[in-house]
């Protein structure tokens, strides 16, 4: 039984033909939380971009989880660092 | 499509081996893939020409065909897929037809990896429920160029991205560099997944004679000498409208002046609207006559 946020690894596993033990390696690894709803574990909703992300970059790239750990984490760093960037262009405009 | 030289995209020459190959692809698939490179159209489009070469050159009947026919070689495909059409049913993934993204990790499983290819783009999504994975649509990049008058109040508008119009309502107060997120109009989904989203930015081109910072703007505003040592009125034009200020005697260079909420509206805060700040800039009289010049020793003399 899956509720409207939640949707049951096994379900996931099916769909995307891969082993339950991968969702378990990227939660020990920290990289994806898997939770457990009604006595079954599962992803939230939310964490499906992330996933379908780590897939493509696994499948695509043969990159590990602890790579796609890494490259997660830059990822989020640029972007933060891109926003910032951005906002000192804009402030920089005003001595211009 | 323009011909592209295969070889050249994979940095390889005519005599590589499929190992060659596939060790060039999957270097340039690491550092051109759209996951790893968010928002940058160049690496895309690369992205893009290395899947294509890979498939054409990493399957020997395409390559084959490539080699022979060079630029022609999608024209040769269709003459012999017509003799071989009954043949091509149980080879859809190799198929010079479909070249374009596909990729070619997997050929048994081309409409999967089709699926992952338009369906991943910046942030996937996942419906759960029928058998076959249903992946979101791709998420489009789009640019929206206007002017800062523009933006600064709410207006409608209407785009056309990837053949569809859109209609727009932009927020007074948007940001240059600013993206927002248009649910549902992205790249269609794959085997009944949602449709991608696009994302658009906005970059804002400034012509005005203020400068801006968020919700504040920013005005110099030249003032003369006499305004600047007895004080008087100035009229200052805003950014839509003008106010009278009251100058007082002795204003220094330099001096700026807040004029509370005669800046640019808040993004998403109607009725809200930051500041504008005046700063004056005395300018010297030039060309003094000979009067003028007496009367500046005097006031000279009157200080020493």
């Amino acid at each position: 039984m899956s509720t409207p946020d939640y949707i049951p690894v096994l379900e996931l596993c099916e769909q995307y033909h891969i082993e339950h033990t991968f969702f378990t390696e990227l939660h020990d690894k920290g990289v994806l939380e898997v939770v457990t709803v009604s006595q079954m574990r599962c992803l939230h909703h939310d964490s499906i971009p992330v996933f379908e992300k780590i897939m493509r970059i696994h499948n695509e790239l043969d990159i590990n989880i602890e790579g796609i750990d890494v490259i997660l984490n830059l990822l989020d760093k640029i972007d933060k660092l891109n926003r910032q960037l951005v906002k000192t262009q804009n402030r920089l405009r005003i001595y211009e | 499509m323009a011909y592209i030289d295969y070889y050249k995209v994979l940095g390889l020459d005519k005599s590589a081996t499929e190992a060659e190959i596939k060790k060039a692809y999957r270097k340039l698939a690491r550092k051109y893939h759209p996951d790893v490179n968010p928002g940058d159209t160049e690496a895309e489009e690369k992205f893009k020409q290395v899947n294509e070469a890979n498939e054409v050159l990493s399957n020997p009947e395409n390559r084959k065909k490539y080699d022979k026919y060079g630029k022609d070689w999608q024209h040769a495909d269709a003459y012999e897929q017509a003799e071989q059409q009954r043949n091509q049913y149980s080879r859809s993934a190799s198929g010079g037809g479909r070249a374009q993204y596909s990729g070619g990790f997997d050929e048994g499983d081309f409409s999967d990896f089709f699926g992952s290819m338009f369906g991943g783009g910046a942030g996937g999504g996942f419906r759960g429920g029928g058998r076959q994975a249903q992946f979101r649509g791709q998420d489009f990049n789009a640019t929206l160029e206007l002017e800062l008058r523009e933006v600064f109040e709410k207006h409608k508008r209407t785009l056309t991205v990837n053949g569809k119009n859109i209609r727009l309502t932009i927020p007074a107060g948007v940001e240059n560099g600013q993206t927002i997120k248009i649910k549902g109009y992205g790249g269609p989904g794959v085997s009944g997944g949602p449709n991608g989203d696009l994302y658009l930015q906005f970059i804002i081109n400034n012509n005005t004679s203020f400068r801006r910072d968020g919700a504040n703007l920013y005005k110099t505003v030249p003032l003369d000498l006499y305004t600047s040592i007895l004080g008087g009125e100035l009229v200052i034009e805003t950014f839509d409208s003008s106010v009278k200020l009251k100058v007082a005697p002795e204003t220094p260079n330099g001096k700026q002046v807040k004029l509370k909420g005669k800046g640019f509206p808040v993004y998403k805060k109607e009725g809200q609207a930051g500041d504008l700040y005046i700063t004056y800039e005395v300018k010297m009289p030039q060309n003094l006559s000979d009067k003028e010049k007496e009367l500046f020793e005097e006031l000279a003399k009157l200080r020493s």
